[in-house]
């Protein structure tokens, strides 16, 4: 069992957890992500570690209720604790200094990139981050975000706060500012976010890493569920990623296989949420 | 009782599910013999001075001598001598290729048939279960530690042999659940989870440690486990948990698995319980598996319970050279499973929307034998045709996992990425033994418990000298 620290919302359906796990916390680098199980009839999940301290032996997760295991995920307080964590798995980012280097987050994609971008600054870059969500409730991290980069520009796509519109207009922006040429992009959030900053950055001939999400089982190369064709050849993205070089990613068909199993995933959602409306009612009783 | 009497008895048979009303639960398909039976099978044995039969075992039971005990009603000392050789005879007696191993020695196998070593072994280690705890005096410790690095059946029985000589021994497992293939490859239809618990239990009593949730390589490298970790020795068992896609074209849409995503989703993952367990398995009328051995059988017969109609295996060869247990071959036949044998796939056909709809395939016929003896397949030219399906399953092999071999370099490995080992199952690395499928390659269940008693002998032998 893994003891919850801390849980706290970020933003609506938005969960910060912190959760002790000396063995990960110590072995853990910027790109890597832990396997989660909640119950004992639960599913294995892949989560990015958004941060650790392996003084105190533990991580933090930042997850988004999607479905039935991350809604039962984001239901546990502190002092409950997760049955099941492994980890660190996949590869860390690269890091070196790229000069300026532009991390662009959508969603809890921005958890991703923040461990990326505390490394890439002690490695002495220029670091912006361009961090985007629907309004303003839900761009999250950016004062933990303000805290390490050089710049920070959060971006709604209602106007609701800052930059009014997508990341890739932010980005487009950023690519043109002659005063602060951009290196290196690193990004992380929905697929069709990531296919639209590759297509960008790849007129720019920008390096361009994405951190992939395909559903996957174990997280150990052993199932080959998570695979994804990068460059037209076969990857395990639990093993070989998770993240790739954008320009090269088959966005088309990790999207497509991300739907595999949408009716069984409805049908679970729709149990839990007949479950707990029973819970209520026996609660009301 | 004379040998001439012995040898008038028939082999019995084992008693099974109904094959039309097994094909739609999971429950198990052997019923194991009744005591009578067992007994009578029991009295076939001549009990071989120079007994062959022992030889095939690779984890040498003393099988005359349990045999004996069962005839004479000793279940106690037939227990005794069985678990004094083989940590997992529950196990073992359900899914040992006894046909190729311990039976296919047995000296009545030229005349009659050979005795059922199997059963009787099974049904030694089903009443043990239930009914008698082998005394475990736990010897003096010995002060060393020792890890294992995965609860398969070579990491736990090398954890149970250290264990009797009073070592303290932790086994680190990547998965949630110990127990390896025996959990989420073999399916609970042959061999129950149930078992493999209480097996793994039993180690516990032992006081063998088992720690879920680590992967060595990444939670740990093997120089942590001897620095930091402070273990005197190391036993790497991780298996060969690699799966080997074809290569066709097709391969990325929804509804192709790997036999390893398919039976981890089902066995371990209880997907078959879906929705109460939260875990998803595509299902689908029609299935098709490509391969012939252990996996695939368990993967067709594993479609057909959850529903496929017609189940499908596709096997490039013919039947002759399909490498599963015979028994598995038989039952999948009386499962309904449609053979199509001498038949290769060559590529995946999808729907516009991204999902199987069947697969292309090639007629074979066998041309001269090739590098392992078999019969090479060819095919013939103007053969194609379409089986439809949308489930497609690989089971054409597995290969080393390279997470914790990578993280390892001074591990010597050979071209396949198999870890290479010395006659005393050490490794490049002094004092980290190896042993099962990530020395051999995928083989069976009781050549890598053989590894792991050989492997605790090493260890115990290298600690002493220390
Ligand atoms: C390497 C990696 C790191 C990840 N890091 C995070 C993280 O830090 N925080 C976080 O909230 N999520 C992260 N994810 C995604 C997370 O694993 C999924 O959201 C989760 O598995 C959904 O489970 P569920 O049962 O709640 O939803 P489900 O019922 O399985 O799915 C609900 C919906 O989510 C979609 N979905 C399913 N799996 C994924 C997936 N892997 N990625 C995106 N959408 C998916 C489905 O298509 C469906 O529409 C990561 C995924 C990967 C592969
Ligand atoms: C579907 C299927 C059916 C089979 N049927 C039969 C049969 O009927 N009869 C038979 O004799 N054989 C059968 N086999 C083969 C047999 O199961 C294997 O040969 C045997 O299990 C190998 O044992 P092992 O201990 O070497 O490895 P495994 O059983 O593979 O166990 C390795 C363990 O190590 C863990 N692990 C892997 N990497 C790491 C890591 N980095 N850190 C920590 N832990 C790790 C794994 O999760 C696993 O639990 C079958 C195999 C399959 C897949
Ligand atoms: S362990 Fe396997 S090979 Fe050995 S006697 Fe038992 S069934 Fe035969
Ligand atoms: S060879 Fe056959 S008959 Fe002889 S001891 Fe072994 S099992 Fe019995
Ligand atoms: S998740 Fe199973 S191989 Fe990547």
């Amino acid at each position: 069992m893994f003891p919850i620290l801390e849980a706290k919302w970020l933003a609506p359906k938005v969960r910060w957890i912190t959760v002790a796990a000396p063995r990960v916390a110590t072995k853990h680098l910027p790109g890597h992500f832990v396997i989660v199980r909640v119950s004992e009839h639960g599913e294995r999940i892949p989560l990015t570690i958004a941060d650790s301290d392996s003084a105190s032996g533990t991580i933090t997760l930042v997850v988004q209720v999607l479905g039935a295991t991350t809604q039962q995920l984001c239901a546990l307080k502190e002092g409950q604790a997760i049955l099941d964590v492994v980890g660190p798995l996949g590869k860390a980012t690269e890091m070196k200094n790229f000069g300026h280097v532009v991390l662009v987050g959508g969603g809890v994609g921005t958890a991703v990139i923040h461990p990326q971008a505390k490394a890439l600054k002690n490695c002495g870059n220029y670091v912006s981050a361009v961090i985007g969500g629907r309004s303003q409730s839900y761009v999250i991290l950016e004062s933990e975000l303000r805290s390490i980069c050089d710049a920070v520009y959060p971006c709604t796509d209602d106007g609701s706060y800052g930059y009014h519109g997508f990341v890739t207009g932010k980005l487009g922006e950023l690519i043109a500012d002659q005063q602060q040429p951009v290196h290196a992009v690193i990004t992380a959030g929905p697929v069709p976010m990531m296919r639209a900053i590759a297509n960008l950055t790849r007129e720019h001939h920008l390096h361009t890493i994405a951190s992939l999400n395909p559903i996957m089982v174990d997280g150990t190369g052993m199932c080959g569920g998570c695979r994804v064709t990068i460059a037209g050849q076969t990857q395990f993205a639990c093993v070989d990623g998770p993240e790739f070089d954008a320009h090269q990613v088959d966005f088309t068909e990790l999207a497509d296989r991300l739907s595999a199993y949408r009716p069984q995933e409805q049908l679970s959602w729709q149990q839990l949420q007949n479950l707990n409306h029973e819970c209520r009612l026996n609660q009301l009783k | 009782m004379k040998p001439a009497e012995r040898m008038k008895i028939l082999r019995q048979h084992m008693p099974e599910q109904d094959a039309e009303q097994r094909s739609h639960n999971f429950e198990e398909v052997n019923y194991g013999l009744a005591g009578t039976a067992a007994s009578m099978e029991a009295q076939r044995c001549l009990r071989c001075k120079q007994a062959k039969c022992i030889e095939g075992c690779p984890v040498g039971v003393d099988i005359p001598g349990f045999v004996e005990a069962l005839a004479e009603d000793d279940l106690k000392k037939a227990a005794d001598i069985l678990l004094d050789a083989n940590v997992l005879p529950a196990v073992t007696g359900r899914v040992c290729p006894q046909e190729t191993q311990c039976e296919v020695q047995c000296i009545r196998g030229g005349k009659s048939e050979p005795l059922a070593i199997g059963y009787l072994e099974r049904f030694v280690a089903d009443w043990a279960r239930e009914n008698y705890q082998q005394k475990f005096t736990p010897p003096p410790p010995s002060g060393k530690r020792i890890a294992v690095v995965g609860a398969g059946p070579a990491g736990l029985t090398c954890a149970g042999e250290l264990a009797k000589r009073g070592h303290a021994v932790t086994i680190y497992e990547a998965l949630h659940r110990p127990g390896g293939v025996l959990l989420y490859g073999i399916p609970e239809f042959r061999l129950p989870k149930a078992i493999v618990d209480q097996e793994v239990n039993n180690l516990r009593k032992m006081g063998v440690q088992i720690i879920c949730n680590v992967v060595i390589g990444a939670t740990y490298t093997i120089s942590d486990l001897l620095t930091a970790e402070g273990f005197q020795a190391v036993f790497i068992a991780n298996g060969a948990g690699l799966p080997v896609f074809q290569g066709i074209p097709g391969e990325q849409l929804k509804g192709v698995y790997s036999a390893n995503e398919y039976l981890t989703r089902v066995n371990l993952m209880g997907a078959f319980r879906f929705p109460d367990c939260d875990t998803p398995v595509i299902k689908s009328t029609q299935v098709a598996v490509v391969g012939g051995g252990n996996v695939a059988m368990d993967s067709v017969r594993t479609a057909r319970r959850l529903g496929a109609d017609p189940a499908t295996l596709i096997y490039r060869r013919s039947r002759q050279e399909m490498p599963a247990r015979v028994e598995e071959v038989k039952h999948a036949e009386e499962e309904g499973i449609v053979l199509e044998l001498l038949c290769n796939p060559i590529e995946i056909l999808g729907t516009t929307d991204g999902w199987v709809r069947g697969v292309r395939c090639q007629r074979m016929a066998l041309g001269e034998p090739d590098a392992s003896g078999r019969r090479r397949p060819e095919p013939i030219p103007g053969s194609e045709f379409e089986i439809p399906c949308q489930v497609f399953i690989e089971a054409i092999g597995t290969r080393a996992n390279p997470l914790l071999t990578q993280s390892t370099p001074e591990l010597n490995l050979n071209k396949w990425g198999n870890i290479v080992i010395d006659e005393n199952n050490m490794t490049s690395m002094p004092g980290v033994f190896a042993g099962g499928d990530i020395v051999r390659g995928a083989a069976t269940v009781i050549l890598a418990m053989g590894d792991g008693k050989n492997s605790a002998l090493s260890i115990h032998q290298f600690l002493s000298n220390k």
